[in-house]
């Protein structure tokens, strides 16, 4: 109760702080955006929001940040210039102990199941109970270090990646010092969380450089296993290590790890049993065959020639029921066919002068157009400063023509940050609101920010949170790795602050219909690289959705508008389709319908498909109700 | 179907056992703390464990390679930063020009995290410009004091061509670097020195395959 309590007052003190600092320490870019300027703190920093409001945070648990330092290191200031030179370092010095890690404690990546959320971190993982998001609660937190921990859950599985040298088998806290180990683990971890306060390590996929993430696929066709694809971007072990590890070049080595990404099967009813499968040759070239097909630019370098190029992947996104995976892929963006699960085909690739790095993908629900984020920096540098390249560190909206990608726009988030903020695109996922593609994602200690990329072109935010750095003078790691909005929440994880959760409000932008819509969509189960295609159910919300829409857009006629109100309105206000009089209200529903898919004829861009949804709704309702 | 009234009384109920449950629950985990518990090896059960066993990653340190490398890879950026220097006078190709600004703007916010990093375990931070004293040993890629005049004598086609080469070459250097690092016992073993070194990797091999795309180009 106490940390409740405490909330409430940080909450008002926050919002004061914003009031004062409001219109004071502007710059740049757009200098009436209230992001810019937001006092420094890890408990207490500046705040600013629109369209979202914070709901609840938790900080991190115990056991999981140095109680010396909660916040991460401080890094010292800037050592005077004129003071003598420090000694050279003795390499064999024994390290200071009092230099905590910063990253050691990073949380990361969020899962969804039921009324929990899962937070991943590089020191192991934690649970928390959202039945009521406004008031989360912890459970149970589980030490097991390797970095990043990115997690996923499905049925009574939890999923997570290692790719540090420090990794161990048994999860110890200790690391390994010696380049080979038997007891160092990098690759995918399976714990059982069928008691949420127990969980318990089952399995340990051991791949050759690790799993910097993963991604849960399921096949249709296949329901005893589940399979996961493992991205490492790290070094290759070495064969001693682990058996057939190999770095070489693919035309010294046909088996090398490099240029291609994991596949492990994990048989559900035992999953010890858990193995890599396959090791997909998708940067192959599709006529030759040659293992390095993507970007051959680097053979024709002096010195070059046997030189390993793009070879990895950073993430990958599935959406099985269009049939399709994005893999954000170090260079490249490429598009697979994922049919057979376990042996993706490389549909197409692109490139960007502007990305520095493919990091991440998000498709639309249609599966019509993928995001891409570019995670310039690594993600612990800031990149969203006023003299950073709005293109750069960014997201790339793409439209899937053809199953070929087709470049549209780019989107970031639009406020200007400081030197002391790590910034640049990073996770996200869809906001569930019918006939818009709206996406919530997290931008490190840029924030939270909402945009609309309806018109893949031209990207518009409409909602945002964000906080002051952690400190005023110095770069210390923080803000949000993912956001993710789950049956009617959105929740951020926050690298050193712990875990946050918001609601979104009505704007000019976004109606109370369109946010109400939304929250109608529940599900049982959330990873947000392994998308599903949501449907929204025929119901009065989703009409008035895409009503709101059309009068937004001036898609419809005034007239039209208000008899589609009327026909709601009164479907609305019958209790059962069979009383007095509702067959008169249900046809006059079905009525309206066929008018507006008359409309739907002569309208144009993304109004002819509103129009026939909310005809399609409107009778869905109708029928439902008969 | 059942009549509304039924359905509402079951509600009710219903709202009822889930508000004691609610409030048991509640009851019994105001008073407990969260487990927090270190996990074991594949079908070993997690056992209880007190926070500061829990939060001590005393024994993962940074190592004395972990400090050559961060020094040398100073040196290592210095050179590039330098050479990127050149272009905006000698180049008139977009995408060069765009490289360059990209590799500039990265490079010199590393050297800044790569100072400050040795600057708070109170480690030596080198002088940038000190691989342009005589005999000094040059770090894997870089390019001779030589190669550099050859370099800031250049323009046109021929600044580019020597500039992607020469670029590719030093990258190359990096990468070998990374790989020592990860080859030493105990090294790259703390959480940034390894994400930092893969970002290395990583970027700079990707700006290889850019700048091989980009030679292939120009030599059209």
């Amino acid at each position: 109760m106490r940390s409740v309590a405490a909330t409430c007052l940080c909450v008002s003190a926050v919002m004061l702080a914003v009031a004062m600092e409001g219109g004071a320490q502007q710059r740049a870019a757009d200098p009436n955006d209230p992001r810019v300027g937001l006092k420094a703190g890890l408990r207490d920093a500046g705040e600013a929001t629109r369209n979202m409001k914070r709901i609840a945070s938790l900080p991190k648990p115990e056991g999981f940040f140095d109680p010396a330092k909660p916040g991460g290191d401080i890094i010292a200031p800037e050592r005077d210039p004129n003071l003598p030179p420090l000694p050279p370092p003795d390499p064999n010095a024994p390290p200071n102990p009092a230099q905590a890690n910063m990253l050691g404690f990073a949380n990361s990546d969020l899962a969804f199941s039921g009324n929990h959320v899962f937070m991943g971190s590089f020191h192991g993982f934690t649970t928390y109970d959202i039945e009521r998001p406004g008031k989360p609660k912890q459970s149970a937190s589980v030490v097991c270090p390797g970095g990043q921990g990115d997690i996923s859950v499905h049925g009574n599985l939890l999923f997570m990646s290692v790719e540090q040298t420090r990794g161990r088998i048994d999860c110890g806290v200790q690391g390994i010092s010696t380049p080979v180990s038997v007891e160092r683990f990098r690759g995918v971890r399976i714990f059982d969380i069928t008691d949420l306060n127990k969980p318990k390590q089952v399995a340990a996929v051991q791949t050759c450089r690790g799993s910097h993430t993963h991604t849960l696929v399921t096949d249709p066709n296949d329901k005893a296993n589940l399979y996961v694809y493992g991205s490492g971007t790290g070094g290759v072990r070495s064969g001693e290590e682990l058996a057939g590890c190999s770095a070489l070049d693919p035309d010294k080595d046909s088996n090398t790890a490099l240029f291609s990404i994991d596949v492990i099967q994990v048989p559900i009813a035992a999953p010890q049993n858990a193995k890599v499968v396959n090791r997909p040759r998708i940067f192959a070239d599709i006529a030759s065959g040659a293992i390095a097909g993507l970007n051959k630019g680097g053979d024709s370098g002096p010195g070059t020639q046997k030189m390993s190029v793009t070879n990895q992947c950073h993430d990958i996104t599935v959406f099985p029921e269009v049939g399709l995976a994005a893999g954000a892929c170090s260079g490249n963006g490429i598009l697979l066919d994922i049919r057979d699960p376990k042996n993706p085909k490389r549909l197409d690739h692109a490139s960007d002068k502007n990305f520095a790095y493919w990091h991440s993908a998000t498709f639309n629900n249609d599966g019509t157009k993928v995001i891409f984020t570019d995670e310039w920096g690594g993600g612990s540098r800031p990149r969203c400063r006023a003299t950073d390249l709005p293109n750069w560190g960014a997201d790339a909206i793409f439209d899937i023509v053809d199953r070929k990608l087709v470049f549209k726009g780019y989107y970031k988030m639009p406020a200007a940050q400081t030197e002391q903020e790590n910034c640049v695109a990073h996770n996200g996922s869809l906001i569930p609101i019918p006939g818009r593609d709206i996406m919530v994602q997290a931008w490190y200690q840029g924030g939270v920010s909402v945009f609309d990329f309806t018109d893949s072109t031209t990207p518009v935010e409409i909602a945002f949170f964000d906080r002051g750095p952690i400190d005023a003078k110095n770069l210390v790691l923080g803000g949000f790795w993912s956001a993710y909005w789950y049956n009617g929440n959105i929740y951020g994880s926050e690298i050193s602050r712990g875990i946050d959760v918001f609601s979104l409000t009505p704007s000019e932008y976004l109606s109370q219909n369109e946010i109400d819509a939304a929250m109608m969509i529940h599900a049982d189960e959330l990873n947000t690289q392994e998308q599903g295609k949501i449907v929204w159910p025929a119901a009065t919300p989703v009409a008035r959705a895409y009503l709101d829409q059309l009068t937004r857009s001036k898609g419809i006629q005034p007239e039209r508008a208000r008899a589609v109100k009327a026909a709601i309105d009164k479907a609305d206000g019958l209790r059962t389709g069979k009383e007095r009089g509702a067959s008169v209200v249900l046809d006059q529903l079905d009525a309206v319908a066929t008018q507006l898919e008359g409309d739907a004829v002569t309208a144009t861009g993304r109004d002819t498909a509103r129009l026939r949804s909310l005809a399609a709704t409107m009778k869905g309702r109708a029928a439902k109700l008969r | 179907m059942a009549s509304p009234i039924v359905v509402r009384y079951r509600i009710a109920v219903l709202l009822l056992i889930a508000a004691a449950g609610a409030a048991c629950r509640t009851a019994a985990v105001a008073d407990a703390r969260p487990p927090l518990l270190q996990a074991g090896a594949p079908g070993q059960p997690s056992r209880a464990v007190g926070a500061m066993q829990a939060s001590d990653l005393s024994q993962v340190q940074y190592t004395g390679a972990d400090i050559k490398f961060m020094q040398g890879m100073i040196g290592h950026h210095a050179q590039a930063v330098e050479m990127v220097a050149l272009v905006p006078s000698r180049s008139s190709v977009d995408d060069v020009r765009k490289l360059a600004l990209r590799i500039d703007v990265s490079q010199k916010d590393e050297m800044n995290m790569m100072r400050e990093w040795l600057q708070a375990r109170s480690q030596q931070i080198p002088d940038p410009r000190a691989h342009h004293m005589m005999g000094t040993t040059l770090m894997p890629g870089m390019l001779t004091p030589e190669e550099m005049e050859r370099l800031a004598a250049a323009t046109g086609a021929e600044f580019d061509r020597l500039f992607l080469e020469g670029m590719i070459k030093h990258h190359a250097g990096a990468i070998s670097m990374v790989a020592e690092l990860f080859a030493t016992a105990g090294a790259g073993q703390t959480p940034e020195i390894f994400s930092y070194a893969s970002d290395v990797d990583a970027d700079q091999r990707m700006e290889i395959d850019r700048m091989g795309s980009l030679l292939k180009e120009l030599q059209k």
